[in-house]
């Protein structure tokens, strides 16, 4: 084969998977709240994003790159569970459209928020590590030492969620809640709590996600949009991958990445969403509930 | 002890309990018959607060129950296995019996043994997801999952609901002996009359929410006329 093309396809795969992971981990923040509280949480790209802002805002006092990171984190767990008990709480169990309507205003109100305080100009976030690609036969690799960071946190997040739900206590506790809230409260679990845990959770994968990306991913900058695109990507991985699932939701979070950049690539940039959308409307046709989900009925 | 004082329970405008007072004392099993929309289960959903009455008392002992959070309820030592018996399909039988001992100030192990010796086919199917039990072995892992948490009370919902009457015997049996190896009360809710009453010690006879007997449940077995209201043969 020829080496450009093999070094093209490696360098294709290599940048997908660096975009897949980041829509896999709004897929599996999307997961995470659908699970627990049976709601689509429109607002998944800008809370984090807010989050984000509030915690590199720090910069201005010159504070370094990893105490803004844990301000960012903190700024997210707080900021998802205020949102689940102040915004959230009573809309379960109201008609589907409600909590739509809510969370989609929610998202016009923080970008708003986020413009009138920040501005909409790109503000560039300093990178732990150099952004330049590596070069492979002379040709550039679409990898780089941050995108390995990328790459890596991710699977570091995904991982500790997988381990948080399948190991721990509070992670039988959490899914016990989602699946059978009245029998986990006889048996004596605080299932508000953990719904507001659940918030929380979701928030920070994606308060995470946001640094990775505005930090020297897709746009190299925090905006009050930044997340839109990924999330509505993350989103369309979450429907393919099937919301009861979370390791659907990052199979085709990953999957769709490699395919986005190959149709980037090889047809052209206008056909990636068109693309990402017929994959979607094919996914939905062979199995409506998503690819990965065995199981179809959950509590609302 | 659980003592209930004049509950009254309304949805809407329709009283499913009427001023309903009985004790269920403390090592003894109280049956509550009754027959379809008597309130026998809107009784035990109140009693574990899934339901706020709209007046009356539920004492656990000198605690008044009323307007308390189910979870905390539980976590006074109420086991509550509901009607349907309620297991996770989705978990496997020792998620749903380590679920159970969470709350309790107990050791899971000891406690997994201790149920696995109890219902020995639930150590057999331990890494099975309890979608996939029998009717009966569901019920058996239900009424593990809220023993292995050591209750000093049980609330059961209908556990023969389904059952054969083999099932149904054996399920009554180990009932019976776990009343009488502990200082657990039962209140036992029951469409099998013959089955509860025998082995119950006192029985609640409810008819469209209002108790028309309270006594021993020797005394109810032999009242011929209270037959028609747990048999519904009565409007």
């Amino acid at each position: 084969m020829d080496p450009f093309l093999t070094s093209r396809i490696v360098s294709d795969i290599l940048g997908g998977l660096t975009n897949g992971v980041t829509y896999g981990m709004v897929a599996l923040s999307l997961v995470l709240i659908w699970r627990s509280t049976g709601i689509l949480n429109f607002a998944q790209g800008a809370m984090p994003m807010f989050a984000t802002y509030v915690g590199f805002g720090l910069l201005s006092y010159h504070w370094g790159y990893w105490p803004c990171v844990v301000v960012c984190v903190v700024a997210g767990l707080l900021l998802g569970g205020l949102t689940e008990r102040l915004l959230v709480r009573g809309l379960y169990g109201k008609p589907e459209i409600n909590p739509i309507v809510v969370m989609v205003g929610f998202l016009i109100v923080l970008e708003a928020i986020a413009a009138s305080i920040w501005s909409s100009t790109p503000r560039s976030l300093p990178s732990p590590f150099s952004s330049v690609d590596w070069h492979l036969a002379g040709k550039p690799l679409s990898l780089s030492p941050f995108t390995v960071y990328e790459i890596s946190t991710a699977l570091v997040v995904m991982i500790a969620v997988a381990a948080l739900f399948r190991f721990t206590k509070l992670g039988l506790q959490l899914r016990a809640s989602a699946l059978a809230p009245e029998v986990s409260r006889l048996l004596g679990v605080r299932v508000g709590r953990l719904l507001t845990l659940g918030w929380m959770l979701a928030t920070v994968v994606g308060v995470i996600t946001t640094i990775l990306v505005a930090g020297g991913g897709f746009f190299s900058g925090l905006t009050p949009q930044v997340m839109d695109g990924i999330f509505a990507y993350g989103f369309i991985a979450a429907a393919i991958g099937g919301l009861e699932s979370p390791v659907g939701a990052i199979v085709a979070g990953v999957v769709l990445g490699i395919v986005n950049q190959f149709v980037d690539d090889f047809v052209n940039q206008n056909a990636v969403i068109i693309i990402a959308l017929v994959l979607l409307i094919v996914a939905l046709m062979i199995r409506p509930s998503g690819v990965f989900t065995k199981i179809a009925h959950r509590r609302v | 002890m659980i003592t209930i004082d004049n509950l009254t329970v309304s949805f809407g405008a329709v009283q499913a309990l009427r001023s309903v007072s009985f004790v269920a004392e403390t090592g003894k099993i109280t049956a509550v018959l009754g027959a379809n929309g008597a309130g026998k289960t809107t009784l035990l959903r109140t009693i574990s607060g899934l339901k706020d009455p709209k007046s009356g008392t539920i004492r656990m002992d000198e605690r008044n129950l009323v307007s308390m959070k189910t979870e905390d309820i539980a976590r006074l030592g109420i086991g509550h296995v509901p009607e349907g018996r309620g297991v996770i399909g989705e978990f496997t039988v020792e998620e749903n019996l380590r679920l159970g001992a969470m709350m309790a100030k107990v050791n899971l192990r000891e406690g997994l043994d201790d149920q696995y010796a109890q219902f020995p086919v639930l150590g057999e199917r331990r890494k099975q997801h309890a979608a996939k039990l029998s009717g009966g072995e569901r019920q058996m892992l239900a009424m593990a999952r809220a023993l292995i948490a050591k209750p000093s009370v049980l609330l059961l919902d209908e556990p023969s609901l389904g059952l054969a009457p083999l099932v149904t015997s054996q399920l009554m049996h180990t009932i019976q002996a776990l009343c009488e190896t502990s200082d657990l009360t039962v209140i036992l809710v029951e469409q099998n009359a013959t089955s509860a009453l025998r082995i119950a010690h006192h029985a609640v006879v409810l008819h469209v929410g209002k108790a028309v007997a309270n006594d021993t449940a020797a005394n109810v077995a032999a009242n011929e006329n209270l037959r028609q209201y747990y048999l519904g043969l009565v409007e």
